[in-house]
């Protein structure tokens, strides 16, 4: 359990946060630049003093302003990767690495040497200097320099916001390969959802130097807190299942969560693999009877359970369709055509190359 | 360099050699210390301790000497403290010449070394102690090595400098052969006889071969420790 519960004060800047997450696995601390994601994470690491303020990691009291308490930052054994590495320019990759597991305590080494570069594919790496790698690179690198220092919480901070595309699809993997190999819990900062979508357990939403929404995250992409912060276009409820069955042929896999099964576009789906989909609101068809001679794939039966304003004429319609929900957004016409209300029995069509899906 | 250099001349060369280093070697880690104080902790009287530190270089030399000389002369409340309890004689000595020097030159190390730890990046430190250095093991680890272009450039100007330092020097240990004739001084007191115009030429031409010589190593050491660092 990592319990947090801080304000700060900078300028015209205000923060007032508290939430508990569970550990180990991926928090996201997920809202727009400038919400004090930033802030929480140094005051975590011990780098900026909370005003008054505590944070737990486990049975480990790390600042507790109350009590006069914290532990200076050296000797919080908490990684940090910064969103532009701070890489030590006068040592090499080696020396970087090096660096904090010099200075870590002797005895529960949990992480040796070999298997961070293993992980994190840095041999080839070792003897180069910062100045000489890719943006890329330098991330896995600091990436590794923090696992090295045997930290019992990593903190990321937007490690892949100074990488274009390309170089994120690099970096992600490994970022997934540490959630599922090591049992660090991870803070990880973010204003990209594709990124929370893929490595986050459990997701705060902050606005403002506050916290909005905290959970689950398909119950916080169920959130309207949550359309508020990702714009109209990126609504759309993630659900996360296991594969049941692959069909690499037709590059179809079957996802299973809850009572429902959905098909979905994947071509690389292992089966036993959990996988995670988002599915766009505006994705999404509903229909007052099961789909037949049309194109799409899946056609699940549920009950609305909410419908709320969304932008302009169109309305957000959450349908529970058996232990997880969806939203699907509509036009208030069609809303009445159909004759929807709360408690309706609804089928939910989508198309199956229309998921944004992600196996985990 | 016997056939055209005599005896003086060599121990002029050899005494300047020695002051210089001297006064470079003993000034450093205070002008690294100063500099740092000056950039990085807060305190009351900064700005007062900041203008005394520059004070020698608007100072006239001869009055900085003459201050030397009231404070560590054999009688001054320094110097008999020193020579009391160490035995240490700094008026009219080699050392003396290498305090004066070092006084002088003092400013100008600390403000090459000031300009390159204003250029270290405080990030870098931060990312330091989250990995478990404390602070005067992040200072040597990281803070130092990334200063380093500028505490070089500091001290080979300082030493460049220093092998040439006149009028705090005569003032405050006089003008001895052997002990405190130093190349400038020794150039001095070859233009002032009647006979030492070929002297006064010899001593100008290593000053000048020195002096050059020490900037271009001084450049030469920046660029090396910059591609060092990766810039």
């Amino acid at each position: 359990m990592l319990a947090v519960t801080v304000a700060k004060r900078r300028g015209a800047f205000d923060l007032d946060v508290a939430f508990e997450a569970p550990t180990p696995g991926i928090v996201a601390l997920f809202g727009r630049s400038g919400c004090g994601k930033t802030t929480v994470v140094e005051i975590l690491a011990g780098l900026l003093a909370p005003d008054p303020g505590s944070v737990r990691l486990e049975d480990v009291v790390l600042v507790d302003t109350a009590a006069g308490y914290s532990l200076p930052a050296e000797r919080r054994r908490i990684g940090y990767v910064f969103q532009d590495a701070r890489l030590f320019p006068h040592l090499s990759v080696r020396g970087n690495l090096r660096y904090g597991q010099k200075r870590s305590p002797a005895a529960p080494h949990t992480i040796g040497f070999d298997e961070v570069t293993e992980l994190l594919g840095l041999a080839p790496l070792l003897a180069r200097r910062p100045y000489t790698l890719s943006g890329g690179e330098r991330q896995r690198v600091a990436l590794g320099r923090a696992l090295l220092s045997q930290p019992r919480l990593l903190l990321l901070d937007e490690p892949l916001a100074a990488l274009d595309a390309s170089r994120r699809a690099e970096v992600l993997p490994y970022l997934e390969a540490l959630r599922d190999k090591l049992s660090i819990p991870m803070v990880y900062v973010s204003h990209q959802f594709d990124e929370v979508l893929r490595l986050a357990d459990y997701v705060v939403l902050m606005e403002a130097g506050r916290i909005v929404a905290a959970g689950g995250i398909h119950e916080m992409s169920l959130r309207p807190e949550f359309a508020a912060i990702v714009g109209p276009d990126a609504v759309g409820a993630v659900l996360e299942g296991v594969i049941s069955d692959a069909d690499a042929a037709r590059g179809l896999a079957r996802l299973n969560f809850g009572t429902s099964t959905l098909l979905v576009a994947a071509a690389d789906a292992r089966v036993g693999a959990r996988a995670r989909v988002q599915l766009f609101a505006s994705d999404l068809i509903l229909a007052t009877q099961p789909a037949q001679g049309l194109s799409v794939r899946n056609s699940i039966a549920g009950v609305v359970r909410g419908i709320r304003e969304d932008q302009k004429e169109a309305q957000l319609v959450t349908v529970d369709i058996g232990g997880a929900s969806v939203l699907a957004r509509v036009t208030r016409d069609a809303l009445d055509s159909l004759g929807l209300h709360l408690g309706s029995p609804v089928w939910v069509l989508v198309k199956a190359v229309s998921l944004r899906s992600h196996v985990v | 360099m016997h056939d055209f250099f005599g005896a003086a001349e060599l121990d002029a060369l050899r005494l300047s050699l020695a002051v210089a280093t001297r006064s470079v070697l003993c000034s450093l880690p205070a002008a690294v210390l100063v500099a740092w104080l000056l950039t990085r902790a807060r305190f009351h009287g900064r700005m007062l301790f900041d203008a005394f530190v520059h004070l020698p270089l608007v100072l006239p030399p001869v009055a900085v000497g003459y201050v030397l000389l009231v404070l560590f002369g054999t009688r001054g409340p320094f110097g008999h403290w020193l020579y009391e309890h160490f035995g240490v004689e700094l008026a009219f000595s080699t050392n003396g010449a290498a305090l004066a020097t070092a006084v002088m030159t003092f400013p100008l190390m600390v403000r090459a070394i000031r300009l390159s730890l204003d250029n270290v990046d405080r990030g870098l430190e931060a990312a330091a102690r989250t990995l478990g250095a404390g602070a005067l093991d992040r200072f040597a680890s990281i803070t130092l090595p990334l200063m380093l272009p500028g505490v070089l450039a500091g001290a080979v100007m300082a030493f460049a400098a220093g092998l040439g330092e006149f009028g705090a020097v005569i003032t405050f240990v006089a003008n001895i052969p052997g002990r405190t004739r130093t190349l400038s001084l020794a150039l001095y007191t070859a233009i002032q006889s009647p006979a030492g115009d070929a002297l006064a030429v010899r001593l100008a031409i290593i000053s000048f071969t020195l002096g050059f010589a020490g900037l271009l190593i001084a450049e030469w050491l920046a660029r090396r420790v910059r591609h060092w660092l990766g810039r």
